[in-house]
């Protein structure tokens, strides 16, 4: 059964403002909307049965590892009971008694397993804006879940306590796939989003817990880094409704030294998301003096036109200092503005910027007539105008999922 | 749950719990600290003890031999005359001393039960109380597993895993990783003794003392990419592990050659040896030099040749990190 869930205040990994700004200090109507989701979360936790009974922070007590092991569906098998992992284009080789990178994997005596199969370490009703994602189903509410682990290392991690551990090191609730399709409807969330650690991850659980979800007339959203490989990345985001990808930057230097990572394997995934009609969102955090530059932001804008076309939404994002970037200061919002007005000259459609509560970016405007469509305070909509996936003023169609 | 064989479990207790009753004071003797050379100050010395009749004719080690043969690697590393001189030069009185094993490869090849409670005994005969000394991984699942006894508490040896006691909130980084340490390196132990196994590793190419202190931080895994190389090194280099480590007493009694880290009986081999030095970039190197000799009389290709060479022993070595020598010139070998 469900033990009590760690309520999160984050969302994905390198997303500040689900962390450090709260609902409250946004206006009231927001606060309220909010402070209503939160609400529901923590009745969940009340809601919740005991189950390993692990305390927090009183040192680590033994899970029952078992029923969290589930064989790997992605990994090829090698000789001298190696593995070489097919998960995510770092393709680990992993000796027997090993693990991957991501620390949530393991090979034992030659099979690979996830060791994060239903294995819960936070669980919170967001709105589903916290993720963000901006054209779908605004003002609704995601059922978002973690396990621990990340198959990549980011230097400005919000979420690190959660993602740069293995999970025998942080408390977790077993939650198997149907058990949170029923938590879902029984606190009227519409989406199960897979976030704050990373999906990529623990795809073997995410795939079968859509499953469940779509059982149950619940749809599926995974916020990723988008580093997988193509057969993996099919899969498991096949049964996603809509997937948010943060695109760390547009170099292979930063993706190799602040992420510990590629980039171009995340550009694939975004191109194929995009091939199978996958709503795609992106979200690129500025980090001052790493990836702000007008080239970055322009070749960006131009990558996304081209390849993406111009409708897919592009969210920049207000760093704050975390993790092992302490020494950088807030992306100053002139900054942002200054990447939007690149991006929105580039011909991009719906540019936002995010973790600047207030900001009138964060609204959805007709890209035809300039009126606004959604408005959003915070991590809520306050104002949805779109109508049969249109421009209530001019019909223009503005792409998106509007409605459940 | 599988713990100690009975005979060696219960010489474990007895040294343990008679710990207080030879509880003696160290007296003057200089003490070597961490940040200064080995003993000859030119070259790094390296020990390399043998007892080809280690295990007398059965299968598993014979304690009274293995204390003998420790007495005497400690003897030559220390050039003394006495077992106990030797461990007077290396620990005081007072001090919290932890032992960091390594079980990842379970009973097969673990840390040796005789060596550590060897260690132990002459631990406690140098001034050391008992309760003083913790013997560690990463896992008491692990450990027990390797056939130690969990035990918590009391004037008796300690014996567990991180998992009981958590790790350190705080990261700590040198180079591009971060990692949080165990609790039992920065609350437990003013001494560290490193007991690694002399093993091949897949990734890294061998696994000894430099390696083995990846039991020592929550993320390993982060660790693993390019051969562990840079990351062996620069974890090294944290002051909490420098300033403390004193020793590496490497377990060769069984050894494997190829298929590491798990246990694999096909590519192991009785070394019956312990190779010990205060240099662990040397003994890695020593140890490195021993796997490919095996590798060669097995009919196996280099290390080299399979891609994975242990690059990480060099960048150990070099101006950035300066752990130690991997210059066999600068290796003073004693075999003994």
């Amino acid at each position: 059964m469900f033990r009590e869930l760690q309520v999160m205040e984050g969302e994905s990994a390198d997303i500040r403002g689900e962390r450090g700004l709260p609902c409250c200090s946004l206006d009231r109507r927001s606060f309220l909307k909010c402070a209503v989701a939160t609400g529901a979360a923590l009745g969940l936790a009340e809601l919740a049965h005991p189950a390993a009974g692990i305390p927090a922070g009183a040192g680590q007590q033994k899970q029952d590892d078992s029923r969290f092991t589930v064989e790997a569906k992605f990994y090829q098998k090698l000789e001298n009971r190696k593995i070489k992992c097919k998960l995510c284009p770092r393709e680990c080789k992993v000796g027997d008694k090993e693990r991957g990178y991501c620390g949530v994997r393991e090979n034992r005596g030659g099979t690979y397993y996830t060791l994060v199969h239903s294995r819960v370490c936070a669980a919170h009703v967001d709105p589903v804006e916290k993720k963000p994602l901006f054209h779908y189903l605004p003002g609704s509410l995601a059922f978002s879940l973690a396990t621990a682990g990340c198959n990549v290392n980011c230097k400005f991690c919000q979420n690190w306590d959660i993602s740069q551990v293995r999970p025998e090191q942080i408390p977790a609730d077993y939650a198997p796939p149907q058990r949170v399709a029923e938590l879902a409807k029984q606190y009227s969330c519409p989406t199960i989003a897979y976030t704050y650690s990373e999906p990529v991850i623990f795809a073997e659980f995410l795939m079968d817990v859509a499953d469940a979800g779509h059982e149950a007339g619940i749809r599926s959203v995974a916020v990723s880094n988008g580093y997988m490989q193509d057969e993996a990345l099919k899969a498991a985001y096949g049964k996603m409704d809509a997937v948010k990808i943060d695109l760390k930057a547009f170099t292979e230097s930063y993706y190799r030294d602040v992420v510990t990572g590629q980039l171009k394997p995340v550009l694939d995934s975004i191109v194929t998301l995009r091939k199978m009609g996958k709503w795609t969102e992106i979200v690129y955090l500025v980090v001052s003096t790493l990836n702000d530059s007008e080239s970055e932001f322009r070749g960006l804008a131009q990558w996304v036109k081209t390849n993406l076309g111009a409708d897919v939404p592009l969210h920049f994002t207000q760093f704050h200092p975390e993790y092992l970037l302490k020494n950088l200061p807030i992306t100053p919002v002139p900054t942002l503005e200054r990447a939007k007005a690149i991006a929105d000259a580039e011909g991009l459609h719906y540019v936002y910027i995010g973790n600047v509560p207030g900001h009138p970016a964060q609204n959805t405007y007709c890209p035809q007539c300039r009126r606004l469509l959604v408005e959003r305070v915070g991590f809520t909509a306050s104002q949805m105008l779109i109508q049969k996936g249109s421009c209530p003023y001019c019909r223009h169609p503005i792409p998106g999922i509007w409605h459940t | 749950m599988n713990t100690m064989h009975s005979g060696s479990r219960r010489e474990f207790l007895r040294t343990a719990l008679t710990g207080a009753a030879i509880l003696r004071t160290g007296g003057g003797t200089r003490l070597l600290s961490a940040a200064e050379p080995s003993a000859a100050p030119a070259k790094s010395r390296v020990v390399v003890a043998r007892d080809a009749q280690l295990r007398g004719t059965g299968s598993t080690v014979d304690s009274r031999r293995m204390l003998s043969l420790l007495d005497g690697a400690m003897q030559a590393l220390f050039d003394r005359d006495h077992p106990i001189e030797a461990w007077r030069k290396l620990v005081r009185p007072g001090e919290l001393v932890g032992l960091k094993v390594n079980t990842l490869g379970g009973r097969g090849i673990s840390s040796n039960l005789e060596l550590v409670e060897a260690i132990c005994e002459r631990l406690q005969e140098a001034g050391i109380n008992a309760g003083n000394i913790v013997v560690w991984d990463r896992d008491s699942d692990e450990m027990e597993h390797a056939g130690f006894h969990v035990t918590m508490g009391g004037n008796r040896v300690q014996c567990f895993g991180t998992d009981r006691v958590d790790y350190e909130q705080e990261l700590v980084m040198h180079g591009s990783v971060g990692s949080r340490l165990s609790k039992i390196l920065t609350q437990r132990s003013d001494v560290l003794i490193n007991v690694p196994v002399l093993k091949d590793h897949d990734g890294a190419g061998v696994t000894l003392a430099l390696k083995n202190m990846y039991g020592v931080i929550h993320n390993p895994n982060k660790y693993h990419p390019d051969g562990c190389n840079p990351y062996i090194a620069d974890l090294n280099m944290l002051a909490e592990i420098r300033t403390r480590m004193r020793l590496t007493i490497c377990d060769a009694t069984t050894a494997m050659y190829e298929g590491g880290p798990a246990f694999k009986p096909e590519h192991s081999w009785k070394e019956n040896a312990l190779i010990v030095s205060q240099d662990p970039v040397a003994l890695d190197y020593t140890g490195w030099q021993m796997i490919e000799r095996k590798r060669a009389a097995m009919g196996l290709k280099t290390l080299e040749a399979e891609e994975r060479a242990p690059h990480y022993i060099a960048t150990a070595a070099d101006a950035e990190h300066r752990l130690g020598t991997n210059d066999p010139k600068r290796i003073s070998t004693v075999e003994i």
